[in-house]
């Protein structure tokens, strides 16, 4: 595999805050607004997003984590079963104008359960998408992100791993592509 | 981590150690589902499961119904009662009938040992063991399993007697294998007329005195005399039974420690538990039924997660 940086440590920053200031500019103070970080990965954008918000707003970002297992689509498509991560959910929906957050948008499916997870919560007012990279090209579902990091083209074999300073030491973006045997 | 390593949950003894924990830890984020204000997830949606009861339950029938409508499967109810088994068709022919409406998992109680282990052999779905006979019952000591880790953190290192009727139990004999894979130590204790005479065979402990028990365990797993499998007299009166092995409140507080009551239902009060411990801080009874729902919906879940479209 090719190791190819997309977005170094800086970049990573400054996309971030971006993504936040265009946010601002539609929520305002964020009273009738919260934020649904979709697991596993997208919680790291909405934990990173949130405080960046708390730090230039000044107020308390209401926030919570999403689960998605029980309302994929490949369930008996898989080989081996998914094991659920933790939803933590503990306000209401009914009537928010929710931002929903993850890592990569690549075929939409995972944001198409997304949106039927959240429903289980309640009928929000609307429903916006913000992802941290948006793979194009390759969507099987007419989902589009309204805020996005960075838009990318690539392969279908080719993969895209956003990282995170908790995790794995650096925040980075990588994209792989496999060796041509040409 | 890896899929169940069985195609039909027939009982805990062809289960591993991964299997059981994988199942605990799936039923876990089924709890956080049906505390939900939508307790409903449409995983199953494309599933029909038949629940065939040829034997009365309540609390397990009721119990895997929500289970399964909760996951949105289809679900057709069967018992035994009011169908033509009893105008003499066989069990094969019963199921083969009702699989031929397109049914992809059977639930099944019935009263002869090993009926599931058959059944699954013979016919094209997947099978789940809800009782056999005097066999076994995993999706309740997979509760139980499940229970105990929930108020004491973890099964391994635990001491936990079951009491009571251990020849006619089932919930025994699965209770027994679920908590052996999972690290627990386990004794039975009852009349020495009620215990197999080879149980110490399955590695547990044997203990006629009920006090002594009590002072050992962290748990105890109370079970009800099942009156109706027993063809001879196995002790000379239930009141005598009740003084002996009964669990009320003097005994509980003379304990001087702090133990967790579980029941698999249904009680007889004033028998094996009296209505003073049943409803007290130690019980756990009724968490035992919230987690049948979850529990159930977990291994419905994993062994559909294995009929490929």
């Amino acid at each position: 595999m090719e190791k190819q940086v997309i977005l170094n440590s800086e970049q990573f920053q400054l996309t971030l805050k971006r993504i936040c200031y265009q946010l601002i500019e539609n929520h305002d103070d964020f009273s009738d607004t919260v934020l649904v970080g979709l697991q596993p990965r997208g919680i790291y954008v909405l934990s990173r997003i949130t405080s960046i918000l708390e730090e230039i707003t000044g107020h308390k970002i209401v926030c919570g984590q999403l689960d998605i297992t029980f309302y994929r689509d490949d369930f008996r498509r898989r080989e081996k079963p998914l094991v659920p991560s933790v939803t933590n959910i503990d306000f209401i929906i009914e009537g928010k104008k929710v931002i929903l957050i993850d890592d990569v948008l690549f075929t939409g499916r995972t944001i198409r359960s997304g949106i039927d997870a959240l429903m289980a919560f309640g009928r929000p007012k609307s429903v916006e998408l913000a992802a941290f990279i948006d793979r194009r090209f390759k969507r099987d579902l007419p989902i589009q992100a309204d805020y996005v990091g960075k838009s990318i083209d690539t392969l279908i074999s080719e993969k895209v791993s956003v990282e995170w300073k908790e995790i794995e030491g650096e925040d980075k973006v990588i994209l792989y592509t496999p060796e041509s045997n040409g | 981590m890896d899929n169940l390593s069985v195609d039909h949950l027939t009982g805990i003894k062809n289960l591993t150690e991964n299997d059981i924990q994988l199942i605990l830890q799936t039923a876990e984020s089924f709890k956080q589902v049906i505390n939900r204000p939508i307790k409903k997830v449409p995983s199953l949606r494309d599933i029909t499961i038949a629940n065939l009861f040829f034997e009365n339950s309540t609390r397990t029938r009721l119990s895997f119904e929500l289970a399964q409508k909760r996951l949105s499967a289809d679900v057709i109810n069967f018992a035994a009662a009011n169908s033509s088994v009893k105008k003499g068709e066989t069990l094969i022919d019963t199921v083969n009938n009702i699989l031929s409406m397109k049914v992809d998992m059977v639930v099944m109680r019935h009263p002869n040992p090993g009926a599931a282990v058959f059944l699954s052999q013979k016919v094209k779905a997947k099978i789940i063991n809800a009782g056999d006979g005097t066999h076994e019952h995993p999706t309740q000591a997979l509760l139980d399993a499940f229970s105990i880790k929930e108020r004491l953190g973890d099964v391994a290192g635990k001491k936990v007697v079951i009491v009571g009727d251990i020849l006619h139990s089932r919930v025994a004999l699965s209770n027994i294998l679920c908590l052996q894979k999972l690290g627990a130590e386990v004794m039975v204790c009852g009349p020495a007329t009620l215990i197999p005479k080879y149980i110490d065979q399955l590695g547990v402990k044997v203990e006629h005195n009920l006090r002594k028990a009590l002072m050992w365990c962290d748990v105890a797993n109370m079970l009800r005399i099942q009156l109706e499998r027993q063809d001879i007299k196995y002790f000379p009166s239930l009141r005598e039974y009740s003084m002996q092995y009964g669990l009320d409140k003097e005994l509980l507080d003379s304990l001087d420690k702090e133990i967790v009551i579980m029941h698999p239902g249904p009680i007889n009060r004033g028998v094996e538990i009296t209505s003073d411990v049943a409803d007290s801080e130690h019980s756990i009874i009724l968490d035992q039924v919230e987690n049948g729902v979850a529990v159930r919906m977990a291994c419905t879940y994993l062994l559909a997660g294995k009929i490929k479209v």
